[in-house]
């Protein structure tokens, strides 16, 4: 799909002599497509990036956009698409950049006319299509690393182990419970036991919007394992149609304490523990 | 021979696994903790297995006949210092530490096994006062 050496050479003709009009007319195509969400200043210093590195890689002999001669164009394309998926653009939105780029081809090669026209715009919009795949590419590329990094950083977020009382720690789970969250919240609550050295440990699922059967074998073998470890284990937090879809499943939790409310089951642990609870005359304020 | 050393603190006799477990060390073990039992009367066993890389089924058969062994000679056994990493894969794997008690640390452990001691202490001494009451 790479351009002849006289098609380049073309076409380094054809961009270099008229600099300044393509990128005007350029501009103005990217500008009436994105509806005046970047600004004209913006895209025509983006446009001008494109046009020379498009320019000086064609001056170079023949243009094949996996060639090692054109790195300084696959650079200001993928620099192109990060910047407009960062900012939020759509794909679209993003390679209508490029294909801009045909309209004012077609333009100059009209008016400069000769035998070769047609078979020189048809050898351009390869060219230009093979760009706008690759910005298409890039794009996503972009996009999926974006959306893997917040995962991870959701999954830090979301997942707090905090002590409740002297010997006690809550792990309240927000979200729907996979297996890659599953396992990140058992290792964090087995090792809190371990660094705090609590003997008990709540679970509170009140943030779980759908209890399944992988949930639920999910959260026994978290307490099996601190069990093991010689801890003990609540669950809290069960709403009143949860409870209806575990029955329903016929979902055994054994003899694994569960309550209501969290502060049921604080309760509850403080009583094992032999804390004593007092109510005492409030404190007025002053 | 590497021999499993065992320590004896008050009514408690402590053993620290810090090497890997083979067959003959096993067995070694088993002998010297049962005799360790009947020596010094202890009412209480503790296996520290903090070291412990890798817990399979072999080390847990070991552990549950210990207990088993110690339970005979009435002593209580608690075996402490699990990592999270183990008890995930022993979850995992399927395995479960049938009849034998677990807590987090040594100091735990010790709590554990007085309290349990401290339990029996109890129904003994309620005893005496029906015994006495009914003669």
């Amino acid at each position: 799909m790479a351009l002849s050496t006289e098609e380049s050479g073309r076409l380094a003709a054809l961009l270099g002599e008229q600099d300044e009009r393509v990128t005007t007319r350029w501009t103005e195509i990217v500008t009436s497509s994105l509806r005046g969400r970047l600004s004209q200043a913006e895209l025509r210093r983006q446009v001008q990036d494109l046009h020379r590195a498009i320019v000086t890689t064609s001056e170079q002999g023949v243009i094949d956009l996996s060639a090692d001669s054109a790195a300084e164009l696959r650079a200001a394309l993928s620099e192109l698409s990060r910047g407009r998926a960062r900012q939020g653009f759509s794909a679209t939105e993003t390679t209508i950049s490029i294909f801009a780029l045909k309209d004012v081809l077609a333009e100059l090669v009209q008016e400069a006319g000769g035998p070769n026209a047609l078979h020189d715009y048809v050898a351009f919009s390869k060219l230009v299509d093979e760009m706008g795949l690759f910005t298409f590419e890039s794009f996503v590329r972009t996009r999926e690393s974006l959306i893997a990094d917040q995962a991870e950083q959701l999954l830090e977020l979301s997942t707090p182990v905090v002590k409740l009382w002297e010997g006690v720690v809550a792990v309240p789970l927000v979200g729907t419970l996979d297996s890659a969250r599953a396992q990140v919240v058992m290792e964090r609550l087995l090792q809190t036991l371990v660094d705090t050295s609590s003997p008990y440990a709540i679970i509170d699922i009140t943030g779980v919007p759908a209890v399944d059967t992988q949930v639920a074998q999910h959260i026994l073998k978290t307490v099996v394992a601190a069990r093991l470890m010689g801890a003990d284990c609540i669950i809290s937090g069960i709403r009143p149609q949860i409870a209806q879809t575990i029955v329903a499943l016929g979902i055994e939790f054994g003899d694994i304490a569960t309550k209501a409310s969290l502060a049921d089951a604080l309760r509850h642990v403080l009583r094992l523990t032999g804390v004593e609870t007092a109510r005492r005359q409030p404190r007025r304020g002053i | 021979m590497e021999r499993v050393p065992i320590l004896k603190i008050g009514d408690i006799l402590l053993v620290s696994i810090q090497l890997d477990m083979s067959d003959q060390t096993a067995v070694q073990l088993q002998e010297d903790l049962a005799e360790r039992i009947v020596d010094t009367g202890c009412h209480g066993v503790i296996i520290d297995i903090t070291a412990l890389d890798i817990v399979d089924s072999f080390v847990g058969r070991m552990l549950s006949t210990i207990a088993s062994i110690s339970k005979v000679l009435d002593a209580e056994t608690v075996v402490v210092g699990m990592r999270p990493a183990v008890a995930i894969t022993l979850v995992e794997l399927g395995l479960s530490l049938n009849g034998i008690r677990t807590a987090l640390n040594v100091e735990r452990g010790m709590e554990l096994i007085a309290a349990a001691h401290a339990d029996e202490l109890e129904f003994q001494l309620d005893d005496d006062p029906d015994e006495t009451a009914t003669t």
